[in-house]
């Protein structure tokens, strides 16, 4: 019926068209399970329930003074100058990490004022904001 | 002085460019025997005056005149010469006068070499690769001029950032960057090839080495950037899943598929239309990864100043040249003529598409997690990030049919083979690497359903192509391009497998337990050098057979006020003990990482293979011409 060489490209375009289907189908599955939203901690306010399984980051302001250290942990707040979010960290801070400088912490709320970040970004240089955090400071 | 000599330099090179593009466009209209010499002269000029240009840049660092915009924000007088030169390219202007210089100078390289070859597809090369020039020449002359002058001339310079001065960060930009251009070459001689019909075997092996010639380059480049994040940044890993990385692991993916086409293109004539796919599409993600670098728009740890005016011009013109290349892709397609030979299922042919389905997929995967989070944050404006377990989940799997395929590809025969011969080496193989892996993960408590079989593989693989160097059917650039690959492959999934870190909080004086090992922090000493206090920390790390000091350092600069951590990093061939320590209070306690890193150095020493393997088989290609 077929010479041999219509099956042969019959096949290959049906096998392209499989694997175009099933690596779209893992993709986007894999993107619902590993996206990170960004928020400020006003956002964190206005939640309506809080979930405790999905990660997310906060960006805003260290709070001058609100730096606190024990031999495991770093605790500090998060401002956008509005509302405020306790975090505690363990792990070790990128160099630019102070009082007064932006800052990107990440982790699963506890609640609506706690966060149990488990990294906190690094930035390149010291004028540096990461544009969330402008963004969140700008819309307050 | 040297503002001027830049700055009109590159009008002339500007003026040449549309003379280029104009002669070359109307001598492929009527039929000439040989290429107007004129051209060859004018390219020469232009490509002098660029270099003038790129050398007047350096010379205004050198010589710190801070009447150029670029050397006062980016240069210092007491910055080390080093650091200087290499600050020039460092820039974002300075960055894209060396996107020029290389463009224009891998141009008349191929103008010199491609003598033997037709001449209606050099010119069409040369008018095409003119178009590039010409756009990058306009970008340059109006937003991003590195020559702008400042009055009145200021005494000093701003830049002097002790994060980037590290000798891999001042080489990785332009080794990185010829990578990014020779692909130019690539897509506009296979343009050319389309609209000239000689699309085949012979423009296979012509082309050849300047895909050889740009993997070799990214290839280096990639590492180059890894070992900075690795030494430099302290963050203790060798990839990130950064944006920034991602951009140029994208090309990557793309160029290897397209070196492994090419083969098949010039022993058998075959994939002619993907090939040319391909060439276009390592050139745009390219050129979008400059845009998505420079534009600012990836939201990266590594972003660099921004303007979005730069960003959108970057964008159009890579729409231009996307849109212009598919128009005469779709255009000229029947002059490629169809050569459906013989093919059969099992052979060669099918396990080198089979490769290139992987890469495609691993290219897939990268670029929806790198622009995905632009996408959303258009449609609807929120703002998320795409972290490392979404790339792991989806290329980790399917690592292992990619193994297993590598494991017998490449030994397959063209147009037929057979599977059955079934050889006892590779039982033997098989069941060494079996007992290799039950060694190696009896000691482990993590014992993760995709690790076994992954690490078998990857042994069973690596012992493969060891065992390839004693057969003679393979050229020896690929056994050693291979052989470094599947060590790659072993050295990071050992590496992942076995990595653990500790973190804490220590005063001077205090000791902590830490698995098998106990950390102790000595002593803090405070030191004012050169233009830094240095803070360097003495840690000991025991447990009962080894002993090990290691002392990082925290560096705080005044000019501009900058704290810097560098890590104190002990290798060996078998592991890594990486400790980086931070301050944050002066409340006697300090930041500790501790990471215990295996095989760290054959991440490294794997990649340089796979870049040798290319390098050889360059080489060899350039001896048998002569």
């Amino acid at each position: 019926m077929y010479g041999k060489k219509v099956k042969f490209r019959a096949l290959f375009i049906f096998l392209i068209l499989i694997s175009i289907i099933l690596s779209i189908f893992l993709v986007t599955k894999s993107l619902e399970e590993n996206v990170v939203y960004f928020k400020s901690p006003t956002d964190i306010k206005n939640f309506t329930e809080v979930k405790n399984t999905e990660k997310i980051r906060v960006g805003g302001m260290v709070k001058k003074n609100s730096i606190k250290i024990n031999d495991k942990e770093i605790f500090f707040i998060i401002t956008d100058f509005k509302n405020e979010l306790l975090v505690n960290f363990t792990g070790s801070v990128p160099n630019l990490f102070e009082e007064g400088k932006g800052v990107v912490a990440e982790g699963i709320l506890k609640d609506k004022s706690f966060l149990n970040a488990d990294k906190i970004l690094a930035k390149h240089d010291e004028n540096y904001m990461p544009p969330e955090v402008s963004e969140a400071l700008k819309n307050n | 002085m040297s503002n001027y000599f830049g700055n009109y330099s590159l009008y002339i090179a500007l003026i040449a460019s549309i003379y280029l593009i104009i002669k070359s466009y109307i001598d492929t209209n009527i039929n000439i025997k040989n290429l107007n010499k004129n051209l060859v002269l004018i390219t020469s000029v232009q490509t002098v005056m660029i270099i003038i240009s790129f050398i007047s840049l350096v010379v205004a660092f050198i010589i710190s005149d801070f009447s150029n915009e670029t050397v006062f924000n980016n240069s210092h007088t007491l910055k080390p010469l080093f650091y200087k030169i290499s600050g020039s390219w460092g820039n974002h202007e300075g960055s894209l006068l060396l996107w020029l210089l290389v463009l224009s100078v891998f141009l008349y390289i191929f103008l010199l070499k491609s003598s033997s070859q037709n001449i209606k597809y050099r010119l069409l090369t040369l008018l095409f690769q003119q178009i590039i020039i010409s756009g990058f020449l306009i970008f340059i002359l109006l937003t991003s001029n590195p020559f702008n002058t400042v009055f009145p001339i200021p005494s000093e310079g701003l830049g002097l950032n002790p994060i980037l001065q590290d000798p891999a960060l001042a080489i990785h930009p332009p080794i990185l960057y010829f990578g990014y251009v020779g692909t130019s070459i690539i897509f506009s001689t296979s343009l050319a090839a389309v609209v000239a019909g000689n699309i085949g075997d012979s423009w296979a092996k012509h082309i050849k080495s300047w895909v050889l010639v740009s993997w070799i380059f990214l290839t280096i480049g990639i590492l180059l950037g890894s070992i900075w994040a690795y030494y430099e940044l302290g963050w203790g890993g060798f990839w990130f899943w950064d944006p920034v990385e991602n951009v140029s692991l994208m090309p990557w993916f793309c160029l290897t598929a397209l070196l492994h086409t090419v083969i098949v293109l010039e022993k058998r004539n075959l994939f002619k239309e993907w090939t040319i796919i391909l060439s276009i599409t390592t050139f745009s993600l390219s050129m979008s990864g400059t845009f998505l670098v420079r534009s600012g728009i990836l939201n990266s740890i590594h972003t660099f100043a921004n303007d979005p005016s730069r960003g959108i011009f970057i964008l159009s013109f890579l729409f231009v040249l996307v849109i212009m290349s598919v128009t005469i892709f779709f255009f000229n397609q029947k002059k490629l003529t169809s050569t459906i030979k013989n093919s059969f299922i099992i052979s060669k042919e099918t396990a080198i598409l089979v490769n290139n389905w992987f890469m495609m997929f691993f290219l897939s995967v990268v670029l929806v997690g790198t622009i995905y989070p632009i996408f959303l944050e258009v449609l609807n404006g929120s703002k998320i990030s795409v972290g490392p377990p979404f790339y792991h989940n989806l290329l980790i799997p399917f690592l292992i049919p990619f193994l297993v395929f590598m494991s017998f590809g490449p030994s397959l025969k063209w147009i037929k083979d057979k599977l059955k011969k079934f050889e006892y080496n590779l039982l033997i193989i098989f069941l060494a690497s079996i007992l290799i892996s039950y060694f190696i993960l009896i000691n482990t408590e993590k014992k993760f359903l995709l690790s076994v079989p992954l690490i078998i593989l990857s042994f069973y693989l690596l012992l493969v192509t060891i065992n390839d160097f004693f057969n003679k059917k393979s050229s020896l650039s690929q056994k050693i391009s291979h052989f470094g690959f599947s060590l790659l492959i072993t050295s990071i999934l050992l590496n992942g497998l076995f990595s653990n870190e500790f973190n804490a909080n220590m005063k001077v004086g205090e000791e902590r337990k830490f698995n098998d090992k106990v950390i102790k922090l000595n002593s803090v000493n405070v030191r004012d050098i050169d233009n830094y206090k240095s803070l360097k920390a003495n840690f000991e790390i025991k447990n009962q057979n080894s002993f090990i000091q290691l002392s990082p350092e925290v560096r705080i600069y005044q000019q501009p006020f900058t704290i810097t951590s560098e890590a104190d990093i002990k290798t060996t061939l078998f592991s890594d003990n990486f400790l980086v320590f931070n301050i944050l209070k002066d409340d006697g306690y300090y930041n500790v990482r501790y990471q215990y890193k295996p095989v760290m150095i054959w991440i490294w020493i794997s990649t340089i293979l796979i870049s040798i393997g290319g390098l050889l088989s360059l080489i060899k290609k350039n001896e048998k011409k002569y």
